[in-house]
């Protein structure tokens, strides 16, 4: 039933940890060289506002103060680059401020807290406007973000399927057919997916230096794509990709807030080169929450029309989703993600659409799941609304109304999905979570008049970024100075006494790629693990690469690893057969040397084929020097990972608290390579979607101040909110990488949050509850069954 | 101001502005850049250093109110090569994905055990409240200090739970 053993590898403990364990790992604010100037930026306090001056004068004669630049100084060098740049924004203010937090002057000094004393001094002269923040009013449009803006609408993503307006049009009409049938039955509801701050713990930071004799900038960054902002300050500077030498050090958490290129990162380089010394920039918290982007912030309304016995006919999403003041790296592209899996695991008729509105607050973009979870949110909401209003158990609507078992399926929102295998997993969680005796348990609770519910939800995702013709779709690295495209990259060199480097094209931030890479070589040359060292996220090992992000990095980049593998288990087959005067097909890897297969005492270890490839005498006619391989992956598809999970909940009648009792998930990620690091991006991936479910939530008032920006203010989860996770999987490989790997980063989150509002729900439902908006705290859920009481 | 105290067996002095907060005395004139700042504010506890024996959070205590303080940081924790049972534990156990929050945590988690040897699972997460971590999901930090908990008693740690599902 289920299968928690790896197929490839196992849960070797992570060759990261013992610099982390001991505080001797270096994250970017750890660099700090001497004479390294410290940057503080001057914030807008008003979200949308005329600047009609700005006088430095004073900043400018403080104590340890070296410059003040404003837009004057930075205009020349243009916008901030971005990926999809439909509304790019300047790299300080220039004349209009868009959002609260908004950048317009900064300052570089000596030492941080004398940076910090002189931005205060920076007088700034605005005239504030009336902002748009509220979502409909933006979708409205009588006030807009940008005065030279028609409209606050920049972009619409429908389907489906997507990309047909004809086929659009006959989808809604045998929706609205279907509605119109005697037996039909339409459920309907209006729901928030709140914005969110992505908070990782180690707040953004960049140091950078300028060497002009060799015409090069030296750049440490917390980001999550190396590669990609070297060739954006390249790109940016006028200069070759070459000449920007980008590490991402220790990454102290991304969750896609490291997926972006920022205003800072830009000022900061060229205020160390304007300078000629070394210049930091690393945000407080309080500050993070405006200078680093924002997740979700939709609002929509989700409405499935089905049978009284349980067949979905027909499912609509129409919504909105806030961009905020700009576009940054991917901004309006998060919502075509979730458009991706619009319509599920389900076979249904799909209409789906999402207006995407510029509002005056922070910037949103890539956060954990990115738009997948927004629409798994409301999916699965509804359908758990639909099985409650038919008074069906939710998983038989859900086994209802799955796909079969499939390889290579279109989905109704039109796309080619890779393989699944539904009813099987949710099946497998029914029964190793004991759904009958978790419901029996819920029963005999509610008894003694408690209210404990038990929320149950699916989930596809669609990762593992992907497919080169990507490009095609809009996707364009271009502005980085990079080639369109999402293959992975790793380049495998035997090192001369036979151990092995791999330089790979990801920069994890705590997801274990140095050793799950490590492994996938050891597996494919038998070189030991301790041999192997796996660099990342600095440009001048890794030849090319676009990241981490959208749970690609094993999927695509470690696809990468075990081509490059396979290649120089090739040419090290040829070093081998010369050496052993054996036939090169005879030949077998394993133990760090290689073998004859049927000759048990024949073999050569990797540091004599190494010694071989490095001294060409040594080596078969016509057999070059070396034994290295660079491998580009592009798979055939993303990949199409799904779950289901189910959590137990009870809420305090008196105060309206939520307790989560349990969490079971069964996910499938097809193979696994180290079941230790699957299991940890589960638990951390539901963590964040639990969070969204009871906790977070990033608050603007009317005048589009930020309400939460710190940590007192903005809750993430603590250890004593939640529970122990009790997971298990099934396996089914995909057949879009030679490992079958999914990407499992994301998939927590994505199948989390609404598996908790479900639970909510039923323990309050017969109160007469039907929804209530995220985040469920406790003012919300008493308030919730007070006015359900009332009616 | 002159101040001077005891850094992980070692005696510093130094002269620092008044306003200068401990944390950034221990990263910027120490250079022991193990202690992280996460929030400023003390809600993170990224920056948990012990300071004469009790766990505190260094961003909201000034480096001169140290003075002839005796203070350990994540850096001093270890006996040379032979790890603290804790810093095993997080090894062990999968404690910690990015890394950032896990010198607070491993210091909390060290005070947290001297407190209480044998916690319960519901202690150690109580306990652990002002720590936050984005990353783990605190599942396997609890099940972490619960391996060091054991170690430290003598006992043999729990299977893993990736071993058992």
């Amino acid at each position: 039933m289920t299968e928690t053993t790896s197929v490839l590898g196992g849960a070797v403990r992570r060759r990261e940890d013992p610099a982390l364990i001991r505080g001797t790992g270096k994250y970017t604010d750890d660099v700090n060289p001497t004479g390294t100037l410290h940057v503080a930026f001057v914030r807008s306090p008003f979200a949308k506002a005329k600047i009609l001056s700005i006088d430095t004068t004073a900043a400018a004669e403080a104590a340890g103060v070296v410059a003040v630049y404003t837009a004057e100084d930075v205009r020349h060098l243009g916008p901030l680059p971005a990926q999809v740049p439909v509304r790019p924004r300047p790299l300080l203010a220039d004349g209009q401020v868009a959002h609260a937090g908004e950048a317009v002057a900064m300052v570089v000094a000596t030492d941080r807290y004398l940076a910090q004393d002189a931005a205060e001094l920076v007088f700034v002269d605005y005239e504030d406007q009336a902002p748009v923040i509220d979502l409909k009013a933006a979708q409205a449009g009588d006030v807009k973000a940008h005065d030279d803006m028609d409209s606050n609408v920049i972009i619409s993503w429908a389907g489906g399927p997507f990309g047909d307006e004809e086929a659009i049009a006959a989808t809604r009409a045998g929706i609205s057919a279907a509605k119109e049938r005697e037996d039909a039955v339409v459920v309907s509801l209006e729901m928030t997916n709140q914005r969110l701050i992505p908070t990782a713990i180690e707040p953004r930071s960049v140091h950078a230096e300028w060497n002009a004799g060799y015409g090069e900038f030296r750049v440490h960054s917390s980001t999550q794509i190396a590669h990609a902002l070297a060739g954006a300050i390249a790109r940016v500077f006028g200069l070759a990709n070459s000449a920007v030498h980008l590490t991402a050090p220790e990454v102290g958490g991304g969750f896609g807030a490291k997926l972006n290129i920022y205003p800072d990162e830009i000022l900061t380089c060229f205020a160390a080169r304007s300078l000629g010394r070394p210049v930091k920039f690393t945000e407080t918290r309080r500050e993070a929450a405006v200078s680093t982007i924002h997740g979700r912030g939709w609002v929509a309304t989700a409405t499935i029309t089905g049978t009284r016995d349980g067949e979905i006919l027909g499912y609509e999403l129409e919504g909105v989703a806030d961009m905020g003041a700009y576009t940054q790296n991917f901004t309006a592209a998060i919502p075509f993600l979730g458009l991706f899996i619009g319509s599920g695991q389900y076979t249904m008729p799909t209409y789906w659409k999402v207006d995407c509105v510029l509002t005056n607050t922070v910037v949103t973009d890539a956060y954990r799941g990115a738009g997948r979870p927004e629409a798994e949110y409301y999916l699965e909401r509804i359908v758990d609304a639909y099985a409650r209003e038919i008074g069906m158990d939710p998983a038989d609507v859900r086994k209802k109304n799955y796909f079969d078992t499939f390889q290579d399926a279109i989905s109704p929102i039109g796309f080619a999905m890779d393989t699944g295998d539904y009813a099987k997993n949710l099946d497998a969680l029914l029964a190793f979570a004991d759904y009958d005796g978790l419901k029996a348990d819920r029963d005999r609770m509610r008894a003694e008049g408690r209210l404990v519910g038990i929320g149950l939800s699916s989930y596809v995702e669609v990762c593992g970024f992907g497919p080169s013709g990507l490009a095609e779709l809009g996707f364009s690295w271009s502005e980085y100075n990079l080639p369109s495209s999402f293959n992975g990259s790793a380049l495998l060199r035997v090192t001369p006494e036979g151990g092995a480097t791999l330089s790979i094209g990801t920069g994890p931030s705590g997801q274990g790629h140095e050793t799950t890479w490590a492994q996938i070589v050891n597996r494919e040359t038998g070189i030991p693990l301790d041999r192997i060292r796996v660099l990342h996220g600095d440009t001048k090992d890794s030849p090319t690469g676009i990241g981490s992000f959208g749970s690609r990095s094993l999927a695509v980049d470690g696809a990468a690893a075990h081509e490059a593998s396979q290649k120089v288990t090739a040419k090290a087959s040829k070093i081998a057969a010369h050496l052993l005067e054996a036939a090169e097909e005879d030949i077998r890897f394993g133990d760090g040397a290689a073998h004859v297969a049927g000759s048990p005492d024949a073999s050569v270890t990797w540091a004599e084929i190494a010694k071989a490839a490095y001294q060409p005498h040594l080596l078969p006619e016509g057999l070059e020097g070396s034994l290295e391989a660079h491998a580009l992956f592009s798979p055939g598809n993303a990949t199409w990972p799904f779950g289901s999970h189910i959590a137990m909940v009870e809420v305090d009648p008196d105060t309206g608290d939520v307790t989560l009792l349990r969490y079971i998930g069964m996910d499938d990620c097809g193979n696994v390579v180290n079941p230790m690091i699957v299991d940890g991006q589960l638990h951390g991936g539901a963590a964040q979607g639990i969070g969204q479910a009871l906790h977070e939530h990033g608050i603007y008032d009317d005048m589009g101040n930020l309400l939460t920006t710190s940590l007192v203010d903005y809750l993430i989860p603590t250890a004593a909110t939640l529970p122990a996770f009790e997971l298990a999987r099934t396996v089914t490989p995909t057949h879009v990488n030679p490992l079958g790997v999914k990407g499992i980063g994301e998939a927590g989150t994505i199948g989390s949050a609404q598996t908790i509002v479900n639970a909510v729900v039923d323990a309050v439902a017969h109160l007469g509850v039907r929804h209530i908006d995220m985040p469920l705290r406790p003012k919300r859920v008493w308030q919730a069954i007070q006015d359900a009481k009332g009616a | 101001m002159d101040i001077h105290m005891t850094v992980n067996g070692e005696q510093v002095s130094a002269s620092v502005e008044p306003r200068t907060l401990l944390v950034h005395f221990i990263r910027e004139h120490l250079r022991l850049t193990g202690t992280h700042v996460g929030c400023e504010t003390s809600y993170c506890g990224a920056c948990t250093v012990h300071v004469d024996g009790k766990a505190v959070k260094s961003c909201t205590m000034l480096a001169v109110q140290a003075d002839g303080a005796d203070i350990t940081t994540i850096e001093g924790l270890a006996d040379g090569d032979a790890l603290h049972p804790v810093q095993e534990g997080f090894w062990e156990r999968h404690g910690l994905q990015c890394g950032f929050c896990t010198p607070g945590m491993i210091m909390s988690s060290v005070k947290l055990l001297e407190a209480a040897p044998d916690p319960s699972e519901r202690e150690i997460r109580e306990a652990l409240e002002g720590n936050l971590c984005r990353c783990t999901g605190y599942h396997n930090i609890v099940r972490a200090v619960e391996y060091a908990g054991a170690r430290m008693r003598g006992e043999e740690p729990a299977q893993p739970d990736w071993e058992v599902n």
